[in-house]
Order: structure tokens, then sequence, then C-alpha cells
């Protein structure tokens, strides 16, 4: 462990609280920053302080096991305390990583998407919404969750609304989003208070200690569980409340798109993970029967209809989005067949997706940046005019259908083994149609770029103009990232092992 | 027995004086109250240590003061009175305050937010901590309060561009 001793001592100690606390101040700070240069340089700061601490916390957590923070020196049950363990130590780093991605393509990105004066406060309500992730994904307290769960949307709801700048529909995808995100977040809050009526504790080892004393407990706890589901099912676009997401996906700036993408929804889907196999127990008859008709049942039918959705788009970035709520299918799917090795698989698609989608959406805002595209017939002859960008498009493409070698490859034939070693031959048959369906839709927009010579205006065929460099080197990263992960996926497929095995034993 | 006359007289001076004002005593009592509402803030601010009260419910009554003031005397004048400019300043520090104390602990050697260590014994520390904490709230909160009555009193953002 050569990195870790590289790490200051209290680095290690503190970081869980550093994580959450750095980004909630800075925020602040960076409000009242005159020049939004400098706002851009303290956040790009923060987010790169933000990776280090994650990553080397996450190593930490490799080698010394679960480690709790006492907030205020006040110990759990009371206090609120920090929980860092095998399961959110990957979440916590990329989260923190994509922020840090995000910010370097924001550079570019908000120049062109975000008025001068409105700046400083992007890169502000940005942080609070990476502070808001990352305390929710951290924290051992389940009250603690719904406040941090609050702190990330309503910066959301703001980041997407920014969107107005470049298209006013951002501001009724931000209202549609806000109505059903504080209805998602207030069945959340129902079912917590509920969890609290039965256990009287809000700390989760706590709760899940009482709840396995009671057998599961008495009905309060199975209505504590729906709502839970459902506000969470809401914040993670499970398939039929998914209706936020699309709108909220194509209007808002391109690098809030690419941040949410890959950050927003799968937090929601680690809480899922959290809250049914940790604070409550796939041994519990209704939590097995959620997990058996609830989760897989929406995730199947999401991954077929967001799927033949995503066909009929006409604007990319709506095909994009609805892709994103068929993949979320997949994590559910494995979340719900609740073997060790399923859960593994669904956890390993929720990273691969999200440094697949957040590639796709990065390559997407810089062809936006470059020729405004937004539309499907926009994309003729992109593969000359803008080589390098189609190729990061095109390698994550690739990896979203399940090319071999590449990150979606892994997780899909991991997931359909499990789904095999369950017995479940008929999910198979689903992640195979699926992924042709994705092949559909991802087909056509290389089609397009490849297959068709660049259109002309005026006369003169339109010249090659490619992306800048601070908007090529993220996306490539990422690309690059699924690459790597489909030829060595160990590193990967160990991380999310240990944490399905945390969540229900080895084996 | 009074001379009707008079009484009418008296009535005219009274209207002559006060003008065409019609909520003359509107504006002399709340005069009058605004201070007493600010100071009773600071009775909950510090009354917040050790029994009901603090930072949250202290803000909001100190807002309500400069919320009083735009209701009586006008929003341009509680402009004038309370900048919005300092909104956002205020809405900072109080945020910086609140972190900068936990911060400090951290500095310290203790957990974030532990203040024991603040004081010369773990009881004063804690009360030390306690009040840096509760002025940040007060400061965050009353701003905001102030920033959404704007807002909503406003309905053009008044704060100009430079100012954000």
């Amino acid at each position: 462990m050569s990195f870790l001793e590289l790490v200051p001592d209290w680095l290690l100690t503190h970081g869980p609280a550093f994580l959450m606390a750095l980004p909630l101040i800075m925020a602040a700070v960076t409000a009242i920053l005159p020049n939004k240069r400098v706002a851009w340089a303290s956040t790009f700061i923060v987010t790169a302080i933000l990776t280090v601490t994650a990553f080397s916390i996450a190593l930490y957590n490799a080698e010394v096991g679960t480690t709790i923070y006492k907030m205020g020196g006040w110990a759990p049950p009371h206090g609120i305390s920090l929980v860092v363990d095998a399961l959110n130590a990957p979440v916590l780093v990329l989260i923190a990583l994509m922020s840090f991605i995000t910010v370097i393509y924001a550079m570019p990105a908000t120049v062109a998407e975000i008025k001068p004066n409105k700046r400083a406060p992007f890169y502000a309500a940005f942080l609070l919404c990476t502070a808001g992730l990352l305390g929710m994904v951290i924290t051992g307290d389940a009250f603690n969750v719904f406040v941090f769960l609050e702190v990330s949307s309503i910066s959301t709801y703001v980041l997407v609304a920014m969107g107005a700048a470049r298209d006013r529909r951002a501001l009724s995808a931000a209202y549609n989003y806000l109505i059903l995100g504080s209805i998602g977040a207030t069945f959340f809050v129902i079912g917590i208070g509920f969890l609290f009526m039965e256990t009287g504790t809000l700390n989760m080892a706590d709760m899940a200690r009482i709840l396995a004393d009671l057998d599961g407990g008495s009905r309060v706890a199975k209505v504590a569980f729906g709502f839970i589901v459902i506000g969470l099912g809401l914040k993670l676009a499970m398939f039929p409340l998914h209706t936020w997401l699309p709108g909220a996906y194509a209007y808002s700036p391109t690098p809030v798109t690419a941040f949410l993408a890959s950050t927003a929804t799968k937090a929601a889907l680690y809480l899922l993970l959290r809250f049914t196999f940790f604070v409550f127990d796939p041994s519990y008859a209704y939590v097995a029967d959620v997990l058996m008709f609830i989760l897989v049942g929406m995730g199947v039918v999401g991954m077929i209809f967001a799927s033949l959705q995503a066909i009929f788009q006409t604007d990319v970035r709506r095909m994009l989005a609805f892709s994103s709520v068929a993949q979320v299918g997949y994590m559910l799917l494995g979340i719900g067949i609740a073997t060790t090795a399923s859960v593994a698989a669904g956890y390993l698609h929720l990273l691969n997706h999200a440094i697949i989608k957040g590639g796709l959406f990065l390559a997407l805002g810089a062809m936006w940046y470059r020729f405004g595209i937004t539309r499907m017939e926009d994309f003729r002859g992109l593969g000359k005019t803008m080589p390098l960008t189609m190729g990061a498009f095109t390698v994550s493409g690739l990896s979203l259908i399940g090319v071999p070698f590449t990150a979606g490859f892994v997780s899909k034939i991991n997931l359909a083994g499990a789904a095999a070693d369950a017995g479940w031959w008929w999910a198979v048959a689903v992640i195979m149609i699926t992924s042709i369906l994705a092949l559909i839709y991802i087909g056509r927009v290389l089609l397009l770029a490849y297959f068709q010579s660049p259109p002309t205006v005026n006369g003169t065929v339109v010249a090659r103009n490619e992306a800048p460099i601070a908007m090529l080197l993220p996306m490539w990263t990422l690309a690059l990232a699924s690459i790597f992960v489909g030829l060595k996926s160990d590193a990967m497929v160990g991380a999310a092992t240990r944490a399905a095995e945390l969540l229900l034993g080895a084996g | 027995m009074s001379d009707p006359n008079t009484k009418l007289d008296a009535q005219d001076a009274l209207s002559e004086r006060i003008g065409s004002d019609p909520h003359v005593l509107l504006r002399v009592i709340s005069k009058f109250l605004i201070p007493l509402i600010a100071l009773f803030a600071f009775y909950v601010q510090f009354h917040g240590d050790y029994g009901p009260g603090g930072g949250f419910q202290a803000g909001v009554i100190l807002a309500a003061s400069v919320i009083l003031y735009a209701l009586i005397f006008g929003l341009t004048e509680a402009k004038k009175a309370f900048p919005p400019r300092l909104i956002r300043y205020g809405m900072t520090l109080g945020v910086i305050l609140y972190g900068g104390t936990g911060v400090l602990n951290l500095i310290l050697g203790d957990e974030f937010l532990n203040y024991s260590n603040l004081g010369k014994d773990s009881i004063a520390g804690q009360h030390y901590g306690i009040l840096a904490v509760e002025l940040g709230v007060l400061i965050t909160v009353t701003t905001v309060m102030i920033a959404i009555f704007y807002a909503f009193g406003s309905r053009q953002p008044e704060t100009s561009d430079e100012d954000w």
C-alpha cells in the first residue's frame, strides 16, 4: 500500500467528515467569489481533494475494514455516525471522481451555456450537490440520509433549471423534477418515520439489529419498507416513476446531465441496496416479495419499455435518458434476484453504467458545444467532422450495448451468469433482447455518423471542428476507463463482490 | 360643554399634523416595536444554549423585524436599511462560522463538530462551540428569510447583476 503511506494519518481518520464538510463549506464560499474563473478554480481544487480523499478512504477501508466516524464525538446509536464499508466506499470514489471529471469538462461548457453572472452560483450549486450525494452515501444515520438527499436534490433542481439559458424547456423539466423529487423525498421520510416508530432509533445498524430481533417487525415496518422503496424508486427512476428523468437529462446544462446520469440515480440505488439488504433483510417475507415482484417486475418491464422508447426518440439526449431508465432496470434485476452473485453484478453495473453514461453524455455535450447538435439527423457525418469526440461516443456506446472487452460486457455477462445460476433463464433472455435493442438505438447514431457524409452549409461541406482539449480529456478518460474495466475487471468485480458479501454474507 | 366647532378644529389640526398619511399609527408603533423584536431575537438566541430557543428561531424573529419594517415603510426603504447585497455575504458567513467551528475542532485534533477542546474543560468548550455555531445559524437564517421575502416582494429581480 504505497499510496496510503503518502496520505497523512489525519486524512484517513477524519476523511469521512472532511468528505462532506469540505464541499459544503466551499459551496458557500464559491457562491460569493466574484470572478467565474476563480469559482471554477476553487471547484476544481475542491473536487480534486475530494477525489484523493475518497480514493484513500476506499483503499484504507479495503485494508482495515469497516470504519465508523463519530460526528461531534457522540457515539452511535445516539450520535450521528459516518460509516465507510465495502458497500459505500466504491460509490464514494465514483461520486468524487465524476465530480472532478465533470468540473474539467465544465470549464468550456459553462462559458457556452451559463450566463456569466450565474457561473459562480452554478459552481456553488454543483458543490452542494456533490456534498449532498457524498453525505447521503457515507452517513450511517437514516434521518441524515434524508437531509443529504434533500441537499443534493434541491441543488439539482437549481442546476437543471440553469439550462434555461440554452433551452427554456429546462424550466418545466426542473419544475417537474422538483414536484416528483419532493414527493419521493416525502415518501422516504415518511418511511423513516415509521421505521423510527417501530425501532426507536435512527442509526441504520441499530435499526437492522432491532428489526432482526423483532423478526422483521410488525405491520408498521412493512408500511415503512413500502414507503422507502417507492420514495427511493422515484429518486432512482424505477420504471413507472421515471417520468421526470428524460426532461431533466435532456434540458439541463450538459455538464449537469453527465454528472446526474452518473451519480444521482446511482446514489439512490445505493440507498435502496442499503435499506433492502442491510436495514431490512431479504429473509423477511415482505422484503422477499418486494424484491421478487416489484423490483424484478418493474426492472424487467423498464428494461424492455424504456429501450423501445429510446429507439423511437429523435432527440439523442432523450434517447440516452430512456436508455438510463433501461439500465436501471438491469441493476434492479440484479438486486431482485438477491443472490450474492446477482447483487454483485447489479452493483458492478451501477459502477460501470456511471462510467459509460458519463462518457456518452460528455461526448454529446461536446457535440452541442461545437455544432449545437441534439437531434438524431444532425449526426450525419460526425465521424468526419468530430472524429475524436465521435470516437469516444462510439467506445462508450459499444460499452453500453455490451460488446466484449468493454465495461458493459463485463457487468452484463456477470448479471446473465448470476441469473442463470439462480435458474432464471427467462431473465437471461430479457438481458439479451434488451442488449439487441440497445444495439439498435446506438447503432442508428453510429450509422448516421460514420456512413453518411457531412451536411453542406451554403454549398461547402462542414469542415472538421474538434472539441477543445478540456472536453476531450474527460470523455476519453471515461471511454478508456470503460475499455480498461472490460480488459482487466478484477478490481471492479472484486469490489462489487465484497459489497455483495457485506450485504448477503459470502456464498 | 365644549363647542362642537372647537372639536372640529382639533380634528383638523390633527389631520394637518399627520398629513395625508393614514398609517401614522402603524408607523409609530412599529418603529417602537422593531427594536424590541430584534432584542427579543437576541434573547431567544442566547437563551438557546441551555433552554428552548436557538439560532433558527432567533433568526426568524430577527428577520421578522426587517420584514415588518418592509411591510410598513415599503420595500425600497427596507432595502436601504438592509441592502440585498448583504444577503449573499450573510448566508455565506453563517455557513462558514458553523463549518469553520467544525474545522477548528478537526485542527485541534477532535472529531468534526466536537467542541470539547475549545474551552478549558469540555463543558466550557461545548458552550463556546454551540455559541459560535448558533451565531452562524442566526446569520444564515436571518439573511435567507429576508432573501425569500425580498424575492417574493419584488417581482422583478431587484438585485442587480453587479450584486450577484
